[in-house]
């Protein structure tokens, strides 16, 4: 047998998989096992085969298995045909094994374990071999990698009595030898796997289909299995090279979701080994270590912590809130005994945070939890006859309603357990307030906790520095920039700069330039597999607060006297705060001791000399941690002109990871003091590799200076700066799915371009840097250079800093590719139609031979035979077919650049982007020639019209589907050749974006659906989009609303964007883009413009490489953008895997953009990126320019085709070996850069595609929607009223959205008459039910509803309402799941029972009765109406900007609840005592609409609730609130006002 | 970045001119600086690009936006440390720049671009009154000795920039006064000639040695070209004291015109005219040349024939003509294909404004004899132009009064003799042979000789001539210290 997964080959590692999935268990609250159970978990799996995923071969899945109790009977009967007696349950352990298929490293495993029982003094019975199916049909590649499954019986040995006991000795047992196994470092002891070693449970899973898992282990099948629980599990990795042993259930826990700090949890696992002692395992602790192996998957990382809790003496229940604690720090509405006990915790052990479901259990409890931010779905029911079923979605067993009580789900950091020896469900209150009263947590948390902020004021002042404020800012590479674009928005507004168009500046490898070593990092950020998270939106989830010192002992269960910890509330220490620190003695008794590391050395000693220094700082720390120091104060304070500070990063991380390589990082704290600090990404760079707190002590003087010596608008400048640092910090967090600085410090989220591999491993160990460059001591070079020009006479440096020229362009500043030069000869080149200026425009830009700039620059063609004439080569007019423009919306540009964008690529044949803001339906249709643009989308809206030539399109072929949702209606999705789903952006990976409200025209209002003048929000994740399997859900909503329109998921290039890609390619998109870090936005944060995401040179090659290794490359057409700009980049990024190029920059520049980088200000003064009418009247861009360049383009494509003697450009698809590395170059930093890795070509046959050549299979043949097509052709085509009945089961996904389709693509946005298709469906839909349904459709379902009902809904009207035989009552009853109508723009919704978290998110026009909603409802709203007839969760109307919210408030409790930043609540007032004038939503009384909602609620659902709200009106709409958004009430009122005047 | 509105919000401000029939009356500068509140405002209409394009049109390379900024926050001091640190002399190029930047203004695609250099002059001068503008002696000397052949603006610009890093600079001159042809070319009311006197007492503080009268090389100058030397230094003497010497002695030699009755008295090289006139002014001595009352004809459109126009003017002349070989520019670019670019456009100069006549495709045949060996008219015929070939328009000659011409064709190669004396290698145009970029620039074939300036580039702008000092200086400084810290 092989390994399965491949090892780092090329740009693919392993290390950067990632999976998500299905996961469920069912069990019997009494403990009645029967084998009942166990089919009925198998049942779920079937159930849930839709979350999983298949591989390039539909035989091979991604693995999953089934949990259960031990089946004493089964086991003892067979073990008796051996003639082995089990001893009575309890008192015997069984070990599931993976062996080896080579017999003789299996039967070396085999010894291990037999020597580690007895070793351990237990009693080895005897083995088992699994019995498998092997007639069943397998993919060979997972037969190859079958393992041999063998059961090993343990009996307890004499000093051993109770289960628990036996059970740890198992744990000691199974460490030991798979340790003892690892050791032994044979080429197929990989293979070696314990699923399961307990006395209690059994843990039966493979490389299986999740059909497989019941048919594959034929003990399943067996009557005398029994268990009281089964706990399933169905896996959809990224790739496709998963492998037996990371299938799920493990030991413990089967998960759902990722983790995203798992890194940094490793780490601090690893730091804490010699650090933690156990009072229970005693000395058995040292046989656990390490703890976790390389290759892991995170859920397996968990599993192992949990395990290691949970045999160290915490409950499980414990265990599992220690590591996934709720949001407990701004939850002001928690327990105080509750707050205490995660807080008194918190310093324990820092959370594992990223969206997750975790199912868990011991074999006597079960139970399940959710993640902080409730980002995975859980739901569950319990019947009356003591069943609980709970998976990721409902309906995964047929269970008759009559039968159940009660129908929920898990809440956003809830736990839910049931408890089979005390036969009962313990909810999460009673849970952990018991755990949480056990203890005094709060006295103790009292009275061991400082706050560093608390601390009195310190008399000490560390003295003043001898070199000069300016030489000191010039030594750590200051620029005027500097101040200007980083630091004044940040002492002004609280808030890191904006900027826009991208970047175009060198690499820091690559610039002439001095940089910084943060230069040379880049930070990761989520997309598709784990979500970022709205930092401000979402605050309630984010904490920066910060432990500095020792960490308490995680597994010291029997603390009576813990230790102090001191807190500081965010990491950004001031002065006061660096004296307290280093007075620290003073303030805590002795019990603090701070010890300061001098990072600075002669500068005599040259580069050579960092080395050993590095060294020695190293052993000093630690030295003194030894010695008693625990806190450490890593500082370059001491610079001067003779001696030079080592790179802060550099040296915090050394020494940080020295410590925890020590195991002495959890016995200190580790402060940072450097000049260097100054912008967020530095704060984040530290943090993230191991500072617990920094003070930039440079950046605090600059600050203070530039308040001219006004004492109080210093204090105010450094107050901002720090808030700004920490907005900045939370959100360089979230992209990453992250939650807590705590979780962050040490986390390591980045990834090197640049820097050498060893340099990285050594001091930075694990982070990713896949193409060499400068070392250790051309770091050290770089720091000289820059402090020997501080110190210098220099005579520019001597009154003022460099001018920087990082930001915008200056001569003496940093190189960009765009150039004045350059822009004026495309411009010139353009609209002149000249191809030899156009030469000119493409050698400025290609020829980096005196400047570099991008990696590609170092490139060049080897061609590998002979040249051919340029007629033989494909014409340029098919090559330009494969050219897209960029996704820019209108909104970010004007309708006038846009429109010309579109009419170019339609005149090519290429396709033009909607960008994420909608389009006007009135440009779906050609054109006649000699129309006008004002006559196609109106004269008010164009301000410099266009005439148009016959057969023009003002059609964007590429419709945009982004998290906002703007506009996305059925009609839009019909009207398009590809739907493109955002998952991030090159210029801002991982966030949201904002439309400030003065920028919404009355035109873009109309575009958004939304109100004009009211400020719009794109949420930093697609709400409907928090793991893998989510998006194939969406791809199969868009597939359905438009099957003819290919599927796209925009990522952007990073470290694992290829496994993303392949994952993307699993979950069946047709098409996917990889974008550059540096591509151009209309507005985003500095720092990520900046400092987020790779060239796409790395992503794109890594992106081929992995799909062709998976096989899956045929199946996915690949789009590559960023700074686009010539022929030559088209060819290289053509060799390097692409099929087709997108160009948004160079486009805008031949349109007329100048680089203004000032597109967020509204101030384009060339008209193309503003939305002041006077400044459009400027635009002077013509598509036939447009056309112009993209020819001239395909022109110099062909030139280089020929000379490379390629004919066709499919050939050139993957042609790495056409690639190397120019020779010669002198660059001091770049000629250490390695592109092998880039260039590799993975080794696979040559019949296995390299370029896209087939089609997915949507699977779209079992839509139930054909029936419903079939049925409703009378309508669809006469208009004539049907009527259509069905039932429906949860696998039926995404109803009604094909229908919709039909409809729109005959009707448009208008739609059917109301009610023109009436289907009444009975059971549990599947996902996406409703999802885009179209005007004149309506789906009445009785019985319940799954994840994103009605998402996207277009006009249509939702009903459901529980099955008569159901007895809970509506308003304590889950019906509907998770973001439930996101993004909907019209229609309406009536659902008689609760809704799930993010309830009508991004709802732009819909209107909806539900009868209670979880945390996050109403979220980004920006019209319609929602009604909640029930509680709400937390975080109500977060981000809420128009339409309106009804509120049932019964104990007046809501407020607490709601959002208050954006909205107002009010009383819903008598319709005759709306005061006169008052703006009215949807011009009428609130009283009339809600009670006409609430009328057709009870009419449409039988709702008992709306009949009793109804028939005692005037008390109950007492207990109405209005949720009235600021942003929405004036815009109304400036509406009225304005229609007021027309009318006088 | 200045007001991010304010290019919408302001218009642009030209800087005012005396009346004409004031500034008419004498030779002062009659361009009025901007007040602090204007200059304030046309700040806030730069936009600060992302690329700014000014930076690039600028040959000095200004840091404009920076230094619009500042202007429009009022911090003046800062705003010309700005200035100061690409340009050494912002108070010559704030009077008589072209401007290039202001041609390369993004503002300037579909509006009135920034008055660039209304504001620099607003800068330097808001220096000089403030006694911002002090002298910047090195703190230390190294020893080495550097001879500068002219001063002109690149010679001055050069001098400044290597005695700032301690080098011992000395300034060789051959007329009276210093400043090239700041001092004597270029007409008092465009650039008062204290504006050059200031520096030089500037420089000479910073340590600099000038030596005026003294000619260099070779005493053998072609005929017209104005020459005060009364000491000679020959180039062996020049290496021999220095350690290096720079050539800035700019492209003399005037372009003539070689048709019948050339030799005619009333037909003068422009400056010819010109120096004597400020001469004149600066020290009463009295022009030979004067037109008051007499019919001129100025031959050439440049800007120094827009001065002998301003100059015939301020004499009284009874006509000004003047000539133009090419036809008449368009009086509007065609901004989609010349932007950022130089445009070739008609530019109309404040002399114009004072009074004269443009006439454009023709060319002069022959000057009219008054039978006294005096010009009385010209002769001249009228052309065709046609994808930038000439011809003459049969049947177009015409007669013209003329009582004196200027011959304003522009200057064609530098003096030959002083490059040949030091033996430096011409390129196909006359000037001294030496690039501008990589290792080796600004160094001609002879060791330790640099060449910078019109005597390297030809005929140009004075804001080029700044540019090729600074950067011959750094080139200079590298050579003798092995490395340098002066900006290019």
């Amino acid at each position: 047998m092989e390994s399965a997964a491949p090892e780092c080959r090329g740009m693919y590692d392993p290390a950067n998989e990632h999976d998500a999935c299905g996961v469920g268990f069912v069990a019997h609250v009494k403990g009645q096992k029967s084998h009942g159970i166990v089919e009925q978990g198998l049942l779920i799996l079937k159930n849930l085969d839709h979350r999983g995923a298949v591989g390039a071969d539909p035989l091979q899945g991604d693995g999953a298995g089934i949990l259960i109790q031990i089946p004493d009977r089964l086991y003892r009967e067979e073990m008796a045909k051996q003639g082995v007696e089990l001893p009575p349950v309890g008192e015997y352990g069984v070990g599931m094994v993976f062996l080896p298929q080579e017999a003789a490293s299996r039967h070396a495993c085999v010894e291990e374990i037999e020597r580690s029982v007895a070793a351990e003094g237990q009693v080895l019975l005897g083995w088992r071999d699994v019995p498998v199916n092997r007639e069943m049909p397998m993919s060979p590649a997972v037969r190859l990698t079958e393992p041999v499954m063998r059961q090993v019986f343990v009996g307890r040995g004499s000093d051993v009595f109770v289960t628990d006991a036996l059970e740890r000795k198992l744990y000691i047992i199974r460490r030991r030898a798979a340790n003892a196994i690892k050791s032994l470092k044979l080429k197929h002891g990989k293979e070696f796997y314990v699923p399961s070693f307990s006395a209690r449970t059994i843990n039966y899973k493979g490389l299986l289909l999740a059909t497989q898992v019941g048919v594959y282990f034929l003990d399943l099948q067996d009557e005398r299995a029994t268990s009281a629980l089964a706990l399933v599990h169905q896996r959809f990795s990224t790739n496709t090279f998963p492998t037996w042993d990371l299938a799920h259930p493990f030991r413990y826990i089967a998960h759902n979701g990722e983790i995203n700090t798992v890194r940094g949890n490793v780490n601090w696992f690893k730091a804490r080994e010699q650090a933690i002692s156990s009072p229970i395992l005693g000395d058995d602790l040292k046989k656990v270590w390490p703890l976790h192996y390389p290759g892991q998957s995170d859920s397996a990382s968990f599993d192992n912590a949990l395990e290691l809790l949970v045999m160290g003496g915490y409950s499980m229940a414990q265990a599992v809130m220690l590591m996934i604690p709720e949001a407990w720090e701004k939850h002001t509405l928690m327990d105080e005994n509750r707050r205490a006990f995660y807080e008194y915790h918190a310093a324990m052990m820092e959370p594992w945070d990223g969206p997750a479901a975790v199912a868990f259990t011991d074999g006597r409890q079960i139970g399940a939890t959710l993640d902080r931010n409730g980002l995975r779905p859980a739901r569950y029911l319990v019947t009356d006859d003591d069943m609980v079923v709970m998976a990721s979605e409902s309906g995964v067993l047929p269970i008759p309603e009559k039968k159940i009580v009660k129908k929920w789900r898990l809440q956003p950091g809830k736990m839910f357990l049931i408890d089979m020896e005390q036969g009962r469900i313990i909810d999460d209150k009673e849970l952990k307030d018991s755990l949480a009263n056990a203890k005094p947590y709060r006295e103790w948390v009292d009275k061991i906790r400082i706050r560093l902020d608390e601390l009195p004021s310190p008399a000490e002042k560390i003295e003043a520095a001898t070199a000069s404020m300016l030489d000191r800012q010039q030594a750590f590479g200051y620029t005027q920039e500097d101040i200007k674009v980083i630091l004044e928005p940040m002492i002004q507004n609280g808030e890191e700069a904006t900027g826009s168009m991208g970047t175009d500046s060198a690499l820091p490898v690559l610039s002439s330039k001095n940089k910084t070593l943060y230069n040379y990092f880049k930070q990761l950020f989520a997309q598709v597999t784990n979500p970022p998270i709205d930092p401000i939106r979402e605050e309630l989830v984010m904490s920066l607060v910060s432990f500095i010192g020792p960490k308490p002992n995680l597994l010291n269960t029997h603390d009576i006297n813990p230790p102090i910890r001191l807190e500081v509330s965010q990491p950004v220490l001031s002065f006061d705060h660096m004296e307290k620190l280093r007075n620290i003695e003073k303030y805590t008794s002795n019990k603090f001791h701070s010890f300061e590391l001098d990072i600075c050395y002669p500068l005599a000693w040259g580069s050579n000399g960092i080395e050993a220094r590095l060294a020695s700082l190293a052993a000093d720390a630690e030295d003194a941690v030894r010695s008693g120091a625990n806190i450490l104060i890593v500082s370059d304070r001491k610079v001067d002109a003779e001696n030079v500070a080592i790179p802060a990063l550099l040296a915090t991380s050394a020494i940080h990871q020295h410590l925890v390589k020590k195991g002495l990082r959890t016995s200190a704290g580790l402060v940072v003091e450097t000049g260097s600090a100054r912008e967020t990404h530095h704060f984040a760079l530290l943090g993230g590799y191991g500072a617990e707190a920094v003070h930039p002590y440079l950046a605090l003087e600059t600050i203070e200076a530039l308040a001219k010596g006004d004492a109080e608008k210093a204090d105010k400048f450094v107050k901002n700066y720090i808030k700004a640092i920490g907005k900045g910090l939370c959100k360089i967090m979230s992209k990453m799915g992250i939650s807590t600085y705590m979780s962050y410090t040490g986390a390591q989220i980045f990834e090197a371009i640049g820097l050498k591999k060893d340099f990285v491993e050594r001091y930075f160990t694990g982070t990713p840097s896949n193409i060499e460059g400068i070392g250790v001591f051309e770091v050290a070079e770089e720091a000289i250079r820059l402090h020997q020009d501080a110190f210098s006479a220099d005579p520019v440096l001597a009154n003022m800093l460099d001018a920087g020229g990082e930001y915008a362009f200056r001569i003496r500043g940093e190189e960009h590719v765009w150039t004045p030069d350059s822009i004026a000869k495309l411009q010139h080149a353009t609209r002149s139609n000249k191809y030899e200026t156009y030469k000119e425009y493409a050698r400025l830009i290609n020829d980096q031979t005196k400047r570099h700039l991008t990696l590609r620059g170092l490139f060049e063609f080897r061609p590998q035979g002979e040249a051919i004439p340029l007629d033989e080569v494909e014409p340029a007019k098919e090559i330009v077919k494969r050219f897209a423009t960029g996704a820019i919306s209108l909104g970010a540009i004007s309708t006038e650049s846009h429109t010309t964008l579109a009419i170019a690529m339609n005149r090519i044949g290429g396709k033009s982007n909607t960008g994420e803001g909608g389009e006007d339906a009135s440009r779906y249709a050609p054109v006649k020639g000699g129309t006008m643009l004002s006559d196609v989308i109106g004269k008010s809206r164009v301000a410099r019209d266009l005439e148009l030539k016959e057969g023009d399109s003002l059609r964007s072929a590429i419709k945009q589907v982004a998290s906002g949702r703007f506009g996305v209606t059925t009609e839009y999705l019909v009207n398009s050749d590809q739907i493109q789903i955002k998952m991030a952006q090159g210029a801002k990976p991982g966030e949201g974006g904002q439309l400030p409200g003065h920028k919404v025209s009355e035109y873009i209002g109309f575009l958004r659906h939304s109100v004009p003048g009211v400020g719009l929000i794109s949420p930093p994740p697609h709400h409907d989009i928090y793991s893998i399997e989510d998006l194939a859900q969406l791809i199969h909503d868009l597939k359905n609303a438009n099957s003819r329109a290919s599927i796209s998921v925009k990522l952007v290039s990073e470290v694992g964007v290829g496994t993303v890609a392949a994952g993307v390619a699993k979950a069946k998109a047709d098409h996917v883009v990889i974008a550059g870090f540096d591509g151009g936005t209309g507005a985003s944060p500095q720092s990520s413009i900046k400092h987020a995401g790779t060239p796409w040179e790395l992503g794109l090659s890594e992106t081929q490489q992995t799909l062709v290794l998976n096989r899956l490359r045929s199946r996915i057409r690949v789009q590559v953008d960023g700074q686009m700009k010539t022929g030559r980049d088209v060819v290289v990024g053509a060799l390097l895997g692409a099929d087709e190029f997108g160009f948004a920059t160079a486009p805008l520049v031949v349109e007329g953009c100048i680089m203004m980088r000032k597109c967020h200000l509204n101030t384009c003064p060339v008209g193309v990126a503003t939305q002041d009418p006077e400044l459009r009247k400027r635009f002077s861009g013509q598509p036939e320019h447009v056309v112009n360049y993209f020819f001239f383009v395909a022109e110099e494509v062909r030139e280089i085709m020929a000379g490379l003697g390629i004919r066709k450009f499919d050939d050139l698809v993957g042609r790495a070996d056409l690639l190397d590395t120019r020779p010669g170059i002198e660059h001091w930093k770049a000629k250490g850069l390695d592109f092998t890795k880039v260039f590799y070509q993975p080794p696979v046959p040559a019949d296995v595609p390299r370029r896209h050549t087939e089609v997915q299979d949507h699977g779209l043949d079992k839509a139930l929607d054909h029936t419903l097509i079939a049925q409703a052709m009378p309508a669809l085509e006469k208009g004539q009223k049907v009527e259509i009945e069905t039932r429906i089961i949860n696998v039926n996904r995404t109803c009604g959205t094909m229908l919709s389709g039909e409809v729109a693509k005959r009707y448009g946005n208008a739609g059917l008459p109301d009610g023109t298709i009436h289907v009444k469906l009975t059971g549990t839909a599947g996902q996406a039910f409703g999802a885009f349904l179209a005007r004149g459709v309506t789906l009445e379902l009785t019985g319940e509803g799954n994840d994103y009902v009605g998402k996207g809904l277009s006009g249509g009207r939702i009903v459901i309402k529980p099955s008569p035989d159901f007895r809970g009552d509506t308003q304590q009853n889950i019906i509907v799941g998770n973001t439930v109508m996101y993004g909907a723009t019209d229609g309406q919704a009536f659902f008689a029972g609760v809704g799930g978290e993010r309830f009508a998110v991004r709802n732009s026009g819909a209107s909806a009765v539900v009868e209670g909603v979880g945390d996050h409802g109403c979220e980004y709203m920006t019209g319609g109406t929602v009604v909640v007839l029930g509680m709400t969760g937390r975080n109500f109307a977060a981000g809420m900007s128009g339409g309106i919210a009804y509120v049932l408030d019964e104990d007046g409790s809501f407020a607490s609840r709601c959002n208050l930043a954006q909205v107002a609540l009010e009383k819903v007032l008598p319709a005759g005592r709306q005061a006169a004038g008052e703006p009215l939503h949807r011009g009428l009384a609130d009283e009339t609409q809600l009670k006409e909602l609430i009328a057709r609620h009870a009419e449409y659902t039988g709702s008992k609730t709306a009949a009793a709200i109804l028939a005692n009106w005037d008390a109950w709409r007492e207990k109405f609130v209005k949720v009235f958004p600021h942003e929405y009430r004036r815009a109304l009122t400036e509406m009225a006002a304005v229609t007021q005047k027309e009318a006088a | 970045m200045g007001k991010p509105t304010g290019f919408i919000e302001f218009e642009r401000l030209s800087e005012a001119y005396e009346p004409v029939e004031k500034r008419l009356k004498n030779f002062k500068e009659f361009v009025h600086t901007l007040s602090d509140e204007e200059a304030k405002v046309q700040g806030a209409r730069c936009m600060d690009c992302g690329i700014p394009f000014c930076n690039n049109g600028c040959p000095v390379n200004n840091i404009i936006p920076d230094w619009n900024d500042l202007v429009y926050k009022g911090n003046w001091q800062q705003a010309l440390d700005v200035l100061h640190s690409t340009n050494n002399f912002p108070d010559f190029t704030g009077r008589i720049c072209p401007a290039p930047c202001e041609a390369a203004c993004t503002l300037g695609i579909n509006a009135a671009p920034v008055g660039i250099k209304s504001i620099e002059h607003f800068i330097i001068d808001k220096g000089w009154e403030m006694g911002w503008v002090v002298p910047q002696p090195p703190k230390s000397k190294t020893g080495k000795k550097v001879a500068v052949v002219g001063s002109g603006p690149a010679g001055l610009a050069a001098a400044q920039q290597l005695a700032r890093v301690g080098h011992d600079v000395t300034v060789f001159e051959k007329s009276d006064r210093l400043g090239g042809l700041l001092a004597y070319g270029i007409p008092d009311f465009k650039m008062e000639k204290k504006v050059v006197d200031r520096r030089v007492a500037q420089m000479e503080a910073e340590g600099v040695t000038f030596r005026t009268k003294v000619i260099v090389g070779s005493k053998d100058l072609p005929a017209g070209i104005n020459n005060d030397a009364s000491e000679f230094v020959s180039p062996e003497q020049l290496t021999a004291t220095f350690d290096a010497v720079i050539l800035a002695a700019g492209a003399e030699v005037p372009r003539d015109l070689p048709v019948q009755g050339r030799e005619l008295k009333g037909i003068y090289a422009a400056l010819e005219f010109l120096i004597p006139q400020n001469k004149e002014v600066q020290q009463g001595k009295a022009n030979p040349i004067n037109v008051k009352g007499k019919h001129v004809i100025v031959i050439g459109g440049g800007d120094t024939g827009s001065d002998c126009v301003g100059t015939s003017n301020r004499h009284g002349a009874a006509s000004v003509t003047q000539f133009e070989l090419m036809p008449m520019p368009p009086e509007e670019e065609n901004k989609a294909l010349t932007w950022p670019y130089w445009p070739y456009k008609l530019r109309t100069s404040s002399s114009h404004d004072e009074g004269c006549t443009r006439d454009f495709a023709v060319a002069t045949k022959g000057f009219v004899d008054d039978g006294k060996g005096n010009v009385k008219a010209l002769k001249a015929v009228r052309l065709e132009w046609k994808d930038g070939k000439m011809s003459e328009v049969a049947g177009s000659e015409f007669e013209l009064p003329c009582d004196n011409a200027f011959l304003a064709m522009g200057f064609t190669n530098p003096v030959g003799t002083l490059l040949d004396a030091f033996g430096v290698v011409k390129d196909n145009r006359g000037n001294a042979s030496a690039t501008t970029d990589g290792e080796g620039c600004y160094a001609t074939n002879v060791a330790k000789v640099y060449a910078a300036g019109d005597v390297r580039r030809g005929q140009s702008l004075v804001v080029w001539a700044i540019r090729e000092g600074r950067q011959a200086a750094r080139e200079v400084d590298a050579f003798l210290m092995g490395s340098s810290t002066l900006p290019r």
